[in-house]
């Protein structure tokens, strides 16, 4: 098995990150495409987050009994227990419908995990093992709302060091894929990656750059030279306007199927004043994207 | 963006519990504010202005979300002398201190010494609290007009009895409404809450206090300053590790400390008497679906808009209503478990547990009944670890060498025991004792050591030592040894 860049672990497992919202069957066929493409194992992982404050019933008597305290322990206790082993006996369902269905899509065998906590935290925990995690663009409390991002999407995103696969709701074979370049660092990273893995080898390759012709952004001619040496054809998409008005446009154009791009840098503050390219991008396009770091 | 759903998660995930558990925890509060103002000797604005102050500022400063601050009795308890010689403004100094002296706390971490205090004596501080608010109901109850005795039970009768019915309202609020309403209709004579002093007519305004700004006063109120810093710290952890078990979520507790700074610097320049975390208003805040910030924030800004727009009628509750409520709340706070358990229970932690309540209620101070409890509690460690020592004996074929072989933990209080199982009238060649399996962990283990040496020496024995190496590392390596290979081992004696 090729290496892969950037002490992301070769042996490394395909993480397919799944809620009960409409885009697991997706996230499910995605990963089961990257697992087959990448020769990976496949885990499918359901984490259980049900941390969701709701009282006992409505007791607003404002008293307070005999050890009042212990009381109350013990009732929220078996309220939380009865709710997780719900929750829980949904989530091994689930893990097995999905590992049925990764077995049918690409022959993948696939392991069922369950794990408790916010999913970023589950994630930040299991990266060490894992080479790429596939997730759902919105997740299951953030319902049909066009235009808004899964609610856990954001922070596991920030909170990852691993490559991310982040879905639709609908698969599609990928056939031509699009890298982002704009000659920053993460986006070369994004150009080397592409280059060392076999994730979209033999598949048609564009690298989109929005910037006006005159200004050529620092290591263009490096990119597509490296994409080339490791078999691509790079085909040149240039634009001039803003990177997430760009990209979107010519996701579209070029119908592209998936896309790759840079994840957030670190600097909270700035994208709490300028906003994120990577927000706005993940927002708009319907297509799988991968997020690198 | 990370920050805004921490704020989002801290302030607006319980929305509707947050808003409702905020109303009930404000109406609990009013007859609580009042009763500990009295306890301290104080106009009950005093308490109503502190329990404001101090609800709101936790809310934004403090590192327990849901859990409720405001005036409470164990402080009051401590400031009865100081207001009683040198009055409310002394009181107001005292409070600012106590609240600098939390935040340097805080920075300081002493939020980690938490663990020095056991569950033993935790449930001590909680069984003294109940026991001393109730005793500070007694002056409510003797020489009182013989109508004050029913109006308590048949208060009591409705707070208890009343969620069997229905759960919708609170019942300590109908019971007060109730006993008010039939005092001023039947027109009994009884005393009410506004004989004791005077209720707040306006929103709190900052004073400096009124107090000479001398090393003299400091000397006065500093003393009083760290009791009520010790045991609102105290209070308040104890506290956020109730509200930590009950939502199941983790707390902040050097945040919590700097919190409760800020709110009492803040309440004794509004007014207001020193406070801190509540036992029992933190339970009924998590009781009534209140988790969030929003809950302690809404708990205070109810319980000013009351207090300042029904004054009239707050004035007119008797003081046998807020009696019931009180016996409510020392019933609430004390540990009933604990009564049982104590035949259950290891004598130490009994006693443990007592010594604490014993200390407590015969001063008055929370803080020498906890520091009676640790130290009871180190102390029975002590024993109990120093028994921990085996020492085995074996005699050479020959007859002339004895062998010690020393297993366990050395220390202050074992070094006796240890000094007597070596028998010096034996006549023997030659003595090995082996301490490789033991631990010296201070010097009188290794003073003892010593003395056996010598005495063996003295009576012309040949003395072989083996293993000191090993024995004394826990007394050179001032640092735990948790890390240390024979760490395991160390835990296995």
């Amino acid at each position: 098995m090729k290496t892969t860049h950037y002490d992301i672990p070769a042996d490394g497992k395909v993480m397919a990150c799944l809620d009960g919202s409409g885009s697991h069957q997706a996230v499910t066929d995605y990963a089961a495409w990257a697992s087959s493409r990448l020769q990976a194992a496949l885990v499918c992982l359901h984490v259980l987050d049900h941390k969701t404050a709701r009282p006992v019933e409505a007791d607003y008597s404002g008293s307070i009994g005999l050890d009042a305290g212990s009381h109350l322990l013990d009732e929220l206790v078996e309220l939380e227990a009865r709710h997780n082993r719900i929750a829980m006996q949904r989530g091994s369902a689930l893990l097995k419908a999905a590992c049925e269905r990764a077995k049918a899509a690409g022959g993948v065998d696939a392991r069922a995990l369950q794990r408790h906590g916010p999913l970023f935290q589950a994630l930040v925990e299991l990266e060490e093992t894992v080479r790429l995690f596939v997730l759902g663009k919105r997740g299951e409390s953030a319902g049909l709302n066009t235009g808004h991002l899964g609610a856990n999407l954001e922070r596991v995103v920030r909170s990852v060091h691993r490559p991310t696969l982040v879905t639709p709701r609908e698969f599609r074979d990928v056939q031509r894929f699009g890298i982002a370049f704009d000659g920053s660092t993460t986006t070369r990273k994004c150009v080397n990656m592409v280059a060392m893995s076999p994730l979209l080898q033999g598949l048609d390759c564009h690298l989109i750059v929005a910037s006006d012709p005159s200004r050529t952004p620092e290591g263009l001619d490096w990119a597509q030279e490296t994409l080339r040496d490791a078999g691509f054809e790079p085909m040149l998409q240039r634009e001039s306007g803003h990177a997430e008005r760009v990209i979107t446009a010519q996701a579209d154009r070029l119908a592209l199927d998936l896309l790759v791009m840079g994840a957030y840098g670190h600097s909270r503050i700035r994208h709490l004043i300028v906003g994120s390219t990577t927000t706005a991008v993940l927002r708009h396009c319907d297509i799988p994207i991968l997020l690198l770091r | 963006m990370w920050f805004l759903h921490k704020i989002r998660r801290d302030w607006f995930s319980s929305l509707r519990g947050d808003v409702l558990s905020g109303l009930v925890v404000a109406l609990a509060l009013i007859p609580e504010a009042i009763a500990f103002s009295l306890i301290a000797g104080v106009d009950p604005k005093v308490g109503l202005y502190a329990s404001f102050c101090i609800a709101v500022v936790i809310a934004f400063a403090g590192g327990r979300p849901g859990m409720i601050s405001a005036a409470t009795g164990a402080m009051a308890l401590l400031m009865v002398t100081l207001v009683r010689d040198h009055g409310l403004e002394y009181l107001l100094a005292a409070t600012v201190l106590t609240g600098l002296l939390q935040i340097v706390a805080g920075y300081l971490r002493l939020a980690d010494l938490m663990r020095f205090v056991s569950r033993s004596v935790v449930t001590g501080f909680v069984n003294a609290l109940a026991i001393l608010i109730f005793l500070a109901q007694l002056p409510e109850l003797i020489n009182v007009p013989a109508a004050v005795y029913p109006m308590v039970v048949a208060g009591l009768v409705i707070i208890y009895g009343l969620p069997r019915l229905t759960r919708v309202v609170p019942s300590p609020l109908v019971a007060i409404v109730v006993l008010t309403a039939v005092a001023i209709w039947v027109g009994i004579d009884v005393p009410t809450v506004g004989d004791k002093g005077d209720l707040p007519d306006a929103l709190p305004v900052f004073l400096l206090p009124d107090i000479p700004w001398t090393l003299e006063t400091l000397m006065i109120i500093l003393p009083v300053s760290v009791t009520l810093m010790t045991v609102g710290l105290l209070e308040s952890f104890l506290t956020a590790q109730i509200v930590d078990d009950l939502t199941d979520t983790p707390s902040n507790k050097h945040r919590e400390a700097t919190g409760q700074g800020l709110a009492n610097i803040t309440a004794g320049f509004f007014g207001g008497m020193a406070g801190c975390a509540m036992i029992g208003q933190s339970v009924i805040n998590i009781k009534s679906g209140g988790r969030g910030r929003l809950s302690t924030l809404l708990a205070g800004v109810f319980l000013l808009l009351m207090v300042v727009f029904l004054g009239d009628w707050v004035g007119q509750i008797p003081m046998a209503a807020l009696v019931a409520v009180m016996i409510m709340v020392s019933i609430g706070t004390f540990s009933w478990q604990s009564i049982g358990n104590l035949r259950v229970h290891p004598v130490t932690s009994s006693v443990v547990m007592l010594g604490t309540v014993v200390v407590t209620v015969a001063t008055h101070d929370l803080a020498k009944g906890v520091l009676t409890g640790v130290l009871l509690s180190a102390l029975g460690f002590a024993r109990k670890v120093g028994q921990v020592l085996v020492v085995e004996r074996s005699l050479d074929d020959d007859g002339l060498t004895r062998h010690y072989r020393v297993t366990g933990q050395v220390f202050f209080a074992s070094a006796d025991q240890f000094l007597s199982e070596f028998d010096f009238r034996e006549v023997v060649e030659q003595v090995r004792i082996d301490v490789s399996d033991a631990h010296f962990w201070d010097l009188s283990a290794v003073g003892a050591l010593d003395r056996v040496i010598l005495k063996f020496r003295r009576e012309g024995v040949e003395v072989e030592l083996a293993g000191m190496d090993e024995a004394s590392r826990t007394l050179v390596d001032r640092l735990g040894v948790a890390d240390k290979p024979d760490a395991e081992k160390l835990l296995g004696h």
